[in-house]
């Protein structure tokens, strides 16, 4: 980036066009065949071990999918793949049909709307459950305007009603590290729903809830579905089965068996990986 | 509606800490000038030049205290080379007073003595316009921010942090002292500037300019602190604490670290740079060895005895470690180096939070009980 | 004409070979005027008699007495005489002959010629070595009758440049010529100054010899900057492997705990005192054995080294594990207590650590290039430190157990390491290896409370540019850096040199923000 661009986004002026630099809104989402994500062959490698290997997966807009598979499959480098973290070997990364997820850092990715949820709780511990979401809250998010914002009232009002749809709502003032972990697993997610992103990418979201609390985020993903697209990893097939989605299988980081759910449990592939041969 | 600008600065500011505020600067700028030139020095409540001249100093620590409260309490960024930045002040207005001299030096030149005793027939091109006061004011500012947002930049750029970051700033400012040690850079090698005379033409030796320059310190400390205090309760404040302690996260709900750490760093190394520019006058010198790593290193002790995550504890931690070194090295100037070390380690394993840390703890204490 | 002259030579060469000193000269000896014995002592060298090596000798032992008009040689209290060799009888009222410096001096150079006709072929190298960089012109016969008994093929050609620079200012142009060209195969500065005055017409008015003049000093020149450079590379390497000896201690420590020992310098100068110990103790109790001081001291170094990095690891550094900035400040107060702790034992003032007398002198590869034995004997001790720590990493169960807390403590921890012994034994071991670095440095560098301080920041760097707990990247990052410094330094000077190279390391860490040999995976972050 040019010293130029380095200026600008530190006195704030909004930049043009060819920039790669928090420009959002020339930056748009594309949707038109359907598909809201398209990796094509990726490959990521680290010392020789091939984590995804020529992985192919397309996600439809709207869609709910969940992906399942082994430890070491590569569920996470996936993950990190689709919001920057890590740059792919080869193969591309598509968000609709325009926007080239390898070559944005990740605040860009989550400018154009991918939110992510870690596999473990990551809040922040020493600020409000309120403080969290108001972070998140999609807005400018330049350095020099942070100075200077305030809250609105509907920007009140939002977190208000997100507060109530995670059942944080009686929490709002205490810190965040003091909640229970099925807890801090809704605040992450109320997090990412006051980014409004496009795509949800949730690392198992329900590790740590109870069977209950499994059972109001099955129902809150079900929800969103449409509105958003999501991609779901996860080991509870409890969980998974609520959800209802198509499942994707990964092993030994490609595609192995893809399909609903009953399909998949019954492909013996699936079954030799999950059981061991 | 919005509320005024100026409002929700002031707003930050509870009740006390205004009050509190308001009596510091009283204090510096009516009580110490009336007790020192109307008191007789004989007197129980005469103030000294010696402690003015102290307590001046300390102040300006105190600023430096606050700017690294700010990048290391807040954002998580614990600089081992503050000391670059604090020098880099002092030496740009050091250059005014140096030119200040004028011909009163030792060899009678135009030129500062160091020059002539180079054999330097004329000022080099970075000494152009050091004869102006303005300029000087302008470059105590511009030099540690260039400094410091070219570093940071490439730093944070690269994610360089935790004691990574820590080593590479204890380099910066170790090469840098090794480069003004050395004549031909241009700034008195080993010794510095020193024997200043005149700041605008006044002498800076007459009381009413160190009490000036005094109140002029207390006024930039308590302007500092406000600063300070607006700008961690600002929603810049709250990203910067949220980077400290989950950085991924933040990145992934779509803020750049990278301005946010630059933004609070050169701020941090300007503040350090007018802290220089006040010490320097009021101590009389300036010399390669506020580059050194155990000065840097000092500055975060300061913080870390007073109390991380707050602003009043960098002050506190200020005064007292300074006030003790003074003592001490008085008193018992071969126990300095064994108490510092312990101070290092007490407060790291005993006191995390610092002494405003424990008052706070014991208040609660109290209170429990009572 | 010539031929006559070389016949003459030839001829006065063999008389001189068998009968004895001139007795005229050797009374010179004694002579008040230190002119008259410098005049006589050169005589006698040019005359080339082997015997007349032990009146000289004597002298130079001060063992040379003047009785009226005889000269005496005094061994063992007896008495022989100078000019025969016969035994004589003591005197009562000898009186010894005076030898100042001036004629000590002569005194060396001319049984350096003398021992040119030695039959010992070593005894011979070494006077052909002392002579090339003392030639007079008066010694170009000397040379000659020397190279015509020599067949040795390492000394040849050291007589033929000798015998080439003592015949530069020979009236003829044609001996001039071929003594430049032979002087064109020198690597000696002081040839090359030599050669200096032939390359203008004032100096020089034939001009063939002035030509191959001007082209032997270029020869010379390429010759001298190639050792220039060998040169710097190898005081890189032995800088190198100083940084090594700190950071290997540092990358262990850093790779196990995760945390950053800024007292890292002053285990360094516990080192280095503990060798400064020994040597009092020596010079104390043993002073004949002093020259084994520094073998004594090895143990005392790394195990002194060690405990004081125990007693640190267990009283401060296990309260802070996992809080790596805090753990700076501590350690960083306990380097304050230790520099502090040395000042008051062994006083503020460097202290003198004294070469053993087998490290000094060294290898003389070209005339300029002299690689100490102090250095080399360091760089061969880095090595072997570092085989040591290799084979205790890669081949013994300690090793491993280090190895598997460095990449994953808590399985390790669940798997029956015993993580926290592991943490005291590794840091012991980063310990003592900064207390073998010390005893390498007091060698060759100044001794005292704030040695540590100037190495620290080097040593940091090796390791960031190395990527952190890689041994592979230590070796690697400490040699590179340390010829690179010292490859600079013939360029630029000490102090920019630092600095570019720590410019270039900032600029590095751009590119590799995990050093050289960067972990990676999805454990990193």
């Amino acid at each position: 980036m040019s010293a130029r661009d380095v200026f600008r986004s530190i006195i704030g002026i909004e930049l043009d066009e060819n920039s790669p630099y928090y420009a959002p809104k020339q930056r748009t989402l594309d949707v038109s065949h359907n598909v809201i994500l398209y990796l094509d062959d990726i490959t990521v490698s680290f010392d020789g071990f091939k984590a995804l290997n020529k992985l192919n997966l397309m996600i439809d807009a709207g869609e709910l999918r969940c992906i399942i598979g082994p430890n070491g499959a590569g569920k996470t480098t996936m993950m990190d793949v689709i919001t920057g973290k890590t740059r792919p070997d080869s193969g591309s990364a598509f968000f609709g049909q325009t926007i080239d997820l390898t070559r944005l850092t990740e605040p860009e990715i989550a400018h154009i709307g991918i939110g992510r949820k870690f596999q473990k709780p990551t809040i922040f511990e020493q600020h409000s459950v309120f403080e969290n979401l108001e972070l998140a809250m999609t807005t400018d998010k330049r350095a020099l305007k942070t100075l200077t914002a305030w809250l609105r009232d509907d920007d009140r009002d939002h977190i208000a009603d997100t507060l109530r749809l995670i059942r944080l709502d009686g929490e709002a003032n205490r810190p965040a590290g003091l909640l229970s972990h099925g807890q801090k697993q809704w605040l992450e997610i109320g997090m990412l729903l006051m980014q409004d992103p496009k795509l949800l990418l949730l690392d198992e979201p329900v590790a740590g809830m109870t069977d209950d609390e499994t059972m109001r985020t099955a129902e809150l993903f079900v929800s969103l579905v449409g509105k958003h697209s999501l991609v779901v990893v996860e080991h509870d097939m409890a969980f998974v089965k609520a959800l209802g989605g198509k499942v994707t299988v990964l092993h030994e980081g490609s595609v192995l068996a893809e399909g609903d759910l009953d399909s998949v449990q019954n492909d013996q592939r699936v079954i030799e990986v999950y059981l061991g041969r | 509606m919005r509320e005024p600008f100026i409002f929700r600065f002031l707003s930050a500011l509870d009740a006390r800490t205004r009050a509190g505020v308001s009596a510091f600067l009283a204090l510096a700028l009516i009580a110490v000038p009336l007790l020192h030139l109307l008191l007789p020095a004989g007197s129980p409540f005469h103030v000294s030049t010696y402690a003015i001249t102290l307590v001046g100093k300390i102040m300006c620590y105190a600023i430096v205290a606050i700017a690294m409260g700010l990048i290391w309490g807040y954002g998580g960024i614990l600089s081992l080379g503050h000391g670059i930045f604090f020098a880099l002040g002092g030496y740009a207005f050091g250059m005014y007073l140096m030119r200040q001299i004028g011909r009163d030096g030792s060899y009678q030149s135009d030129l500062p003595d160091f020059m002539v005793f180079l054999d330097w027939k004329e000022l080099p091109w970075f000494w152009q316009g050091s004869d102006s006061f303005l300029w000087a004011a302008l470059l105590v500012v511009v030099v540690p921010a260039v400094v410091a947002f070219v570093f940071g930049y490439f730093a944070f750029r690269s994610r360089i942090k935790g004691v990574y970051f820590s080593i590479i700033t204890q380099a910066l400012t170790y090469a840098a002292m090794l480069l003004f040690f050395r004549n031909e850079t241009g700034f008195g090698g080993n010794n510095g500037f020193t024997d200043f005379k005149r700041i605008l033409g006044h002498s800076i030796t007459s009381s009413e300019m160190r009490l000036v320059l005094f109140g002029l310190t207390a006024v930039v400390l308590a302007l500092t602190f406000i600063f300070a205090k607006w700008l961690v309760s600002s929603k810049y404040g709250r990203v910067l604490t949220a980077i400290r302690d989950a950085e991924s996260r933040v990145m992934f709900i779509g803020y750049n670290p990278l301005w946010f750490k630059l933004f609070i760093w050169t701020l941090s190394a300007v503040l350090c740079g007018v802290a220089g520019a006040l010490y320097v006058p009021q101590v009389g010198i300036i010399n390669p060895s506020e580059m050194s790593v155990a000065n840097s290193i000092e500055i975060a002790i300061w913080v870390a005895v007073g109390g991380r995550g707050t602003l009043i504890g960098p002050i506190v931690g200020a005064f007292v470690v300074n006030l003790a070194k003074s003592w001490f090295t008085v008193s018992f100037p071969e126990y300095w180096l064994f108490f510092l070390g312990l101070l290092f380690i007490v407060v790291t394993l005993l006191l995390p939070r610092g002494l405003v840390g424990l008052w706070k703890t014991l208040r609660t204490a109290q209170g429990a009980k009572a | 004409m010539f031929k006559h002259l070389l016949a003459t030579v030839l001829l006065t060469g063999a008389f001189a070979a068998q009968a004895a000193p001139d007795p005229a000269l050797i009374r010179q000896l004694g002579d008040e005027d230190s002119s008259v014995k410098v005049a006589a002592i050169q005589k006698l060298a040019q005359e080339g008699d082997p015997a007349t090596a032990r009146v000289l000798q004597a002298m130079a032992d001060d063992a040379l007495q003047l009785a009226g008009d005889k000269v005496l040689i005094i061994e063992d209290d007896k008495a022989f005489d100078a000019v025969s060799g016969e035994p004589a009888p003591m005197p009562a009222d000898a009186e010894s002959i005076t030898v100042n410096n001036r004629i000590r001096g002569e005194l060396d150079n001319a049984l350096a010629a003398l021992k040119l006709f030695d039959a010992d072929r070593n005894v011979r190298l070494d006077s052909a070595r002392q002579l090339q960089n003392k030639v007079s012109s008066e010694m170009a016969p000397l040379f000659e009758r020397a190279l015509k008994k020599e067949t040795d093929p390492e000394i040849k050609p050291l007589l033929k440049l000798a015998h080439a620079q003592a015949s530069l200012t020979s009236k003829n142009p044609a001996t001039r010529l071929t003594a430049v060209r032979t002087l064109s195969e020198s690597a000696s500065p002081a040839v090359r100054n030599m050669l200096q005055p032939l390359t203008e017409k004032a100096g020089e008015p034939d001009n063939r010899v002035r030509y191959a003049a001007i082209s032997a000093i270029k020869a010379i020149d390429a010759r001298l900057s190639r050792a220039e450079t060998l040169g710097a590379v190898f005081s890189g390497l032995s800088l190198g492997s100083i940084l090594l000896l700190g950071a290997l201690g540092l990358a262990i420590t850093y790779g196990v705990m995760g945390i950053i020992n800024m007292a890292h310098g002053e285990l360094l100068m516990v080192g280095a005192y503990s060798a400064y110990a020994m040597q009092s103790f020596f010079r104390a109790y043993f002073p004949d054995a002093i020259d084994w001081y520094l073998p004594a001291a090895i143990p005392l170094a790394f195990f002194g080294a060690a405990l004081v990095g125990v007693i640190m690891e267990r009283t401060v550094i296990r309260w802070l594990y996992g809080r790596t900035l805090e753990t700076l400040l501590a350690t960083w107060g306990l380097s304050l207590i230790l520099i502090q702790a040395a000042r008051v034992l062994f006083g503020a003032q460097n202290v003198e650590v004294a070469n053993p007398s087998w490290m000094s002198g060294g290898i003389e590869l070209m005339p300029n290039l002299l690689l100490p034995w102090n250095r080399i004997i360091i760089i061969g001790f880095a090595l072997f430190v570092l085989a040591l720590v290799w084979v205790l990493m890669n081949r013994t169960r300690l090793g491993m157990f280090v190895r598997a807390v460095t990449q994953n403590r808590a399985m390790a921890g669940c798997v029956g390491v015993p993580t926290a012994r592991i943490d005291t034994l590794a840091f012991a071991l980063g310990a003592g290896i900064a207390g073998l670095g010390g005893l390498a440095l007091s060698q060759i560098s100044n001794v005292g409370p704030d040695m540590g301080q100037g190495y620290i920041v080097d040593s940091f760097m090796v390791v960031v540019l190395g990527g952190v707990g890689q041994l592979a990247g230590a070796v690697w990052a400490a040699l590179g850096l340390g010829v690179f410094t010292k490859l600079l330094e013939g360029w630029s000077g000490a102090v920019i040199a630092k600095i570019v190279v720590l410019v270039f390391i900032i600029i590095f860490i751009q590119k590799r923000p995990q050093g050289l040999f960067a972990l990676k995976g999805r454990f990193v972050d």
